[in-house]
C-alpha cells in the first residue's frame, strides 16, 4: 500500500511549511494598489497588496486569502520571489511559472528567477490543480499589468 | 444481498489506484457498471449493430426489438403505465431541457410561477431560470423551516392559480436527504401546475412507483444507476407528452413529410429524433435487470445501512461537520463534509493517494453549499457494492490526510 510519500511531488515541504506558516501576510498601510483573485469553482480566494516604487520596484508586497493548500502556498512563495523585484522581472518570472507548469523547456536562469515558487513544480502532475497554482500569479498579473 | 458477489460483477473495483485497491465513493456523480452491462454493449456492436425502426433486413429487425424491449423494462422500473411514456434521452439534463422547452415555452406565460426547493442540482435550476427570463415568469423557492426542512404550510400559501409548473428533486446529491415529494405533488394538486420530478438521485437506490408517486414528469439519467452514459430518461404521463410539440426536429420523429411540410410521429419517437443510442439504451435494459435481480428494497436498505454507518464514524471525530444532519430514516448514502481549516481539494487529492474516490467542490449545487457559509465540500456517496470494510479505510485515510496538513 502507498502512502502519502508520494504525495510529496505535490505538496513538498516548503509546500507546506508556507501553507501553515504564510509568509508577507500581513496587510499594508499606506498608498499600495490591491487585488482580487476569486475562483468560484472550489472558493479558492487570493487578496493581493503592492506598493510599487516610482522607478518601478515592488517594495512591499501583502498577500492573504482562504483556500487549499495549494493556492495559498503558492501566495505566499509568490509573494517572496517577487518582494524587491522590478516589473519587468516580476512579469518575467510570472511567465517562467506559466511555463514551467506547461512543462515548457526553462533556462537555468529562468529556473533561478522563480527562487522557492519553484517548488510548486511538482503540480504539473495534477493538471486539476495548475489553476489552484496560479490564481495569486493571475493577482499578480492583473495589478503589474496596469502599470 | 451476497454482497462478494455483487463485488465479483464490477470488473472496475480490481483496478489499483496510485498501487491501493480502488474504494470508489463518487456514487452520486456517476456508478460503477457491471459486467452484464459492459458486455450488452459489446454483444450489440458485435452481433446485432443495426438502425433501428427503419429496416426490414434481420439485423435492423433484432436491434429494433432489443431497444424496444429496454424501453419495457425501464417502463417496468419505475411502473409507469406504458412505453410510451418512457422518452429516452442524452441525460436527465436533456430531460428537464425538454420540458422546459417544450411544454414550458407554451404553457407558462407572463407573470407565471414556478416552484423549486434549496436543494436543487444546477440542471433543475438553470432550465427554469432561462425559462422564467424568455417568458416573463417567476422562479419562486418553497420556503424552509428553522430546521431545514421544506415547509409545507408556508408553500401552501404561496401557490394558487398562477403556479403552473413544480419542479422537485426527490433526493438531494449533496445532502442525501429525502424531500416529501409525494406531499408536495399532493398540493399541487389544488393549482394548474404540472409536478416534475428530478429522480437522479432515488431511482438508481430506491423503489420509484411513477403512479404511486402521481408526478407529471419524472428524469433521470442512465449512468448513475449501472447503466451507460449517453442515456437518460424522461418519464411524463401520455396525455401530456401527446399535447407537447416536438423538442428536436429531424429523422425518425416524424410519420409522413412533403417537400412543405411534416407531420409528427406518434409517442414516443416525436421526442426522439434522428438515430437514437441505441446500444447505451439496451445496456440501460441491462442495468434494470440487474438492479431488479436484487431488488431496489434490498439496494435501499443498504445504503441507509452503510450512510448511517458513515454517519456514526464522521459524528466520532473533531474538526469534521456535517451537512444536513438527518435522521436515518430520512436519507440514504450520501454524506457530505467539511473541514474546520482543510479545504475539500486537499482532501479530495490526499485520498486519491490512497485509492478512494470522493467528489469535492460544488457538487453542482452552488447555490446550497453557499448556504452553509463554505464554497466548496466533499462528499462521499455510496452503492450496492460498497462496504463498511471500505468506510474504515476511507475513514483512517482521512485522518492520515488530516494529519497531514495539520
Amino acid at each position: 500500500m502507498s502512502d502519502l510519500s508520494d504525495f510529496d511531488d505535490m505538496y513538498q515541504e516548503v509546500i507546506i511549511d508556507h501553507y501553515k506558516n504564510p509568509r508577507n501576510s500581513k496587510k499594508l498601510s499606506g498608498n499600495y494598489d490591491e487585488t482580487k483573485a476569486h475562483n468560484p469553482f472550489c472558493g479558492d480566494e487570493i487578496e493581493l497588496q503592492l506598493i510599487i516604487s516610482d522607478d518601478g520596484i515592488i517594495e512591499q508586497v501583502s498577500v492573504t486569502g482562504r483556500g487549499c493548500a495549494i493556492s495559498q502556498s503558492s501566495g505566499s512563495l509568490m509573494s517572496d520571489s517577487v518582494y524587491g523585484k522590478s516589473i519587468e522581472e516580476a512579469r518575467n518570472i510570472n511567465l517562467n511559472i506559466r511555463s514551467m507548469l506547461k512543462d515548457e523547456e526553462l533556462s537555468d536562469e529562468d529556473l533561478d528567477s522563480l527562487g522557492d515558487s519553484y517548488a510548486i513544480e511538482g503540480v504539473k502532475k495534477f493538471p486539476v490543480r495548475i489553476k489552484c497554482a496560479l490564481l495569486s500569479w493571475a493577482a499578480l498579473k492583473d495589478l503589474i499589468d496596469k502599470h | 444481498m451476497d454482497l462478494e458477489k455483487i463485488r465479483k460483477d464490477f470488473p472496475i473495483l480490481k483496478t489499483k489506484i496510485n498501487g491501493n485497491d480502488l474504494i470508489y465513493l463518487d456514487n452520486a456523480a456517476t456508478s460503477q457498471k457491471p459486467k452484464s452491462v459492459i458486455d450488452s454493449l459489446v454483444d450489440y456492436y458485435e452481433k446485432y449493430n443495426s438502425n433501428v425502426h427503419r429496416g426490414v433486413h434481420s439485423l435492423s429487425v433484432k436491434a429494433t426489438d432489443e431497444y424496444e424491449k429496454s424501453r419495457s423494462k425501464v417502463r417496468d422500473f419505475i411502473n409507469a403505465n406504458r412505453d410510451e411514456e418512457i422518452i429516452y434521452t442524452r441525460n436527465a439534463s436533456e430531460s428537464l431541457n425538454i420540458i422546459a422547452y417544450s411544454w414550458g415555452s407554451r404553457n407558462i406565460n407572463k407573470g407565471d410561477d414556478i416552484f423549486i426547493t434549496p436543494f436543487e442540482h444546477h440542471s433543475n435550476i438553470v432550465p427554469w431560470q432561462e425559462l422564467c427570463r424568455n417568458n416573463k415568469a417567476n422562479l419562486k423557492y418553497i420556503p424552509l423551516t428553522e430546521s431545514g426542512d421544506v415547509d409545507l404550510d408556508k408553500f401552501k400559501s404561496m401557490i394558487g392559480a398562477k403556479t403552473k409548473l413544480i419542479s422537485v428533486t426527490h433526493m438531494s446529491n449533496v445532502l442525501g436527504i429525502l424531500l416529501p415529494v409525494k406531499e408536495i405533488i399532493d398540493i399541487a394538486k389544488s393549482t394548474p401546475a404540472v409536478t416534475v420530478i428530478d429522480a437522479c438521485q432515488s431511482v438508481p437506490h430506491m423503489p420509484v412507483d411513477v403512479k404511486d408517486l402521481d408526478c407529471d414528469f419524472l428524469c433521470f439519467s442512465g449512468h448513475k444507476m449501472l447503466g451507460p452514459t449517453g442515456i437518460g430518461v424522461l418519464y411524463g404521463k401520455f396525455d401530456i407528452l401527446n399535447e407537447m410539440p416536438p423538442f428536436l426536429f429531424g429523422g425518425d420523429m416524424i410519420s409522413e413529410v412533403t417537400y412543405e411540410d411534416a407531420k409528427w410521429n406518434d409517442l414516443p419517437y416525436k421526442f426522439e429524433a434522428g438515430t437514437p443510442n441505441i446500444a447505451d439504451a439496451i445496456g440501460l435494459g441491462v442495468a434494470c435487470d440487474y438492479l431488479k435481480n436484487i431488488g431496489m428494497k434490498n439496494v435501499w436498505n443498504h445504503e441507509v445501512e452503510i450512510g448511517e454507518y458513515i454517519f456514526n464514524k464522521f459524528n466520532a471525530l473533531d474538526n469534521f461537520e456535517i451537512l444536513g444532519d438527518k435522521s436515518k430514516e430520512e436519507r440514504g448514502g450520501v454524506v457530505s463534509f467539511s473541514h474546520n481549516k482543510i479545504h475539500p481539494h486537499d482532501i479530495g487529492s490526499g485520498l486519491d493517494r490512497f485509492g478512494v474516490a470522493i467528489r469535492t467542490g460544488h457538487h453542482c449545487a452552488m447555490p446550497l453549499v453557499r448556504s452553509y457559509g463554505i464554497v466548496a465540500a466533499s462528499r462521499a456517496s455510496v452503492y450496492i457494492y460498497n462496504t463498511k470494510e471500505e468506510i474504515d479505510i476511507f475513514i483512517d485515510c482521512l485522518l492520515e490526510v488530516e494529519e497531514y496538513f495539520k
